[in-house]
């Protein structure tokens, strides 16, 4: 499937949960949702998407906090699957695997196509995990993968784009935290 | 040494609900403590970029924690201090544990992390207090205070 049509059916299915995007879906989903509780993680330090998620969803229990993660970005931070077992909250780790850093123009990913990381989030001690290959499927299940408890890790087989410019924010950090919050009724 | 139970009171006092954390030999004596009471919630990671992480969402969501990891993590974790503190702009507070500090004072160089670390937080521009060996749980709450009265990101650092 591609970014943009897997990115179409999360936003039909994510309610009121906070969507934090990272690297090459930070320049889709801001066409598909410009809401104070969507928080383009750019500029980022990149694999750390995972970690602010989980902090985030401990920070808010019961609001839900999915994180549209590469698998880039996931393998630099893989024990984060570890840390997102040992304490349980709403957050929904849905994994881009395209087996390229598309945001540096589409090297491929050492292992490519030879990671299993729906399996990688299950031996972490993860309970819920998915992983779907075609965008059928993908619309299918989504309701069931977003609106059970978290924490959940869905796999997402992604066709890789070659030649992509690195995306840029909608909008300045400081602008969107300051949305965040007020979305999140923080003070 | 600073005791577990006197850590905790400092950060309880100071509204610290939060530690994510990977203990070093030192630091990790307060592990009992610091697990003991559901005011302040013990978070253990696999590495210190990610514990950086975890902390800048905890602070997006409206929480006071506080990062305590050794020197070596703080190497590794420059590109996480780098964002959230400079990026997200958010106030974080690091307890970083500074590995043979003391023996590099003696004039034993053997371990070439106390050469660093201060360097690597100078270059980060991030403020940092010296744990002194006379009034540690002082200096620990001075440093919170200042913390909370600027809404900066600083260090507090433990000789060892």
């Amino acid at each position: 499937m591609e970014l943009g049509e897997a990115l179409e059916v999360l936003a039909r299915h994510r309610g009121d949960k906070v969507v934090i995007t990272t690297m090459a879906s930070v320049a889709v989903w801001p066409t598909l949702s410009d809401t104070p509780l969507d928080f383009n993680y750019i500029p980022s330090s990149m694999g750390q998407g995972s970690a602010l998620g989980l902090g985030l969803a401990l920070a808010v229990p019961g609001r839900g906090v999915i994180v549209v993660n590469g698998d880039g970005s996931m393998l630099m931070n893989l024990g984060s699957l570890v840390t997102i077992a040992a304490y349980p909250a709403d957050l929904y780790l849905l994994i881009i695997q395209n087996d390229l850093y598309e945001v540096t123009g589409g090297q491929p990913l050492v292992g490519a196509g030879q990671v299993d990381y729906a399996g990688l989030a299950r031996a972490a001690g993860i309970r819920r995990v998915y992983a779907f290959d075609s965008l059928g499927d993908w619309s299918q299940q989504a309701a069931e993968v977003l609106n059970g408890p978290g924490p959940v890790a869905c796999c997402l087989k992604i066709v890789g784009r070659r030649g992509q410019k690195t995306p840029k924010p909608p909008r300045p950090m400081q602008e969107q935290i300051a949305r965040l919050r007020a979305g999140l009724g923080i003070a | 040494m600073l005791e577990g139970r006197d850590v905790l009171a400092v950060l309880k006092a100071h509204g610290v609900n939060h530690v994510v954390w990977l203990p070093d030999s030192h630091i990790g004596c307060w592990d009992e403590a610091l697990r003991s009471d559901p005011a302040v919630r013990l978070i253990r990671v696999a590495r210190e970029g990610e514990a950086i992480g975890v902390a800048g969402g905890l602070m997006l969501g409206g929480k006071r924690p506080v990062v305590m990891i050794q020197c070596t993590g703080l190497f590794e974790a420059g590109d996480a201090l780098r964002n959230v503190v400079y990026d997200l702009k958010l106030p974080l507070f690091l307890v970083v544990g500074i590995r043979s500090w003391l023996d590099l004072q003696a004039g034993k160089a053997w371990d070439s992390a106390p050469r660093f670390a201060l360097r690597i937080l100078d270059a980060w521009q991030m403020p940092y207090t010296m744990m002194s060996e006379t009034r540690p749980l002082d200096d620990f709450s001075e440093a919170l205070d200042r913390w909370l009265a600027t809404g900066q990101a600083c260090a507090l650092l433990i000789p060892e």
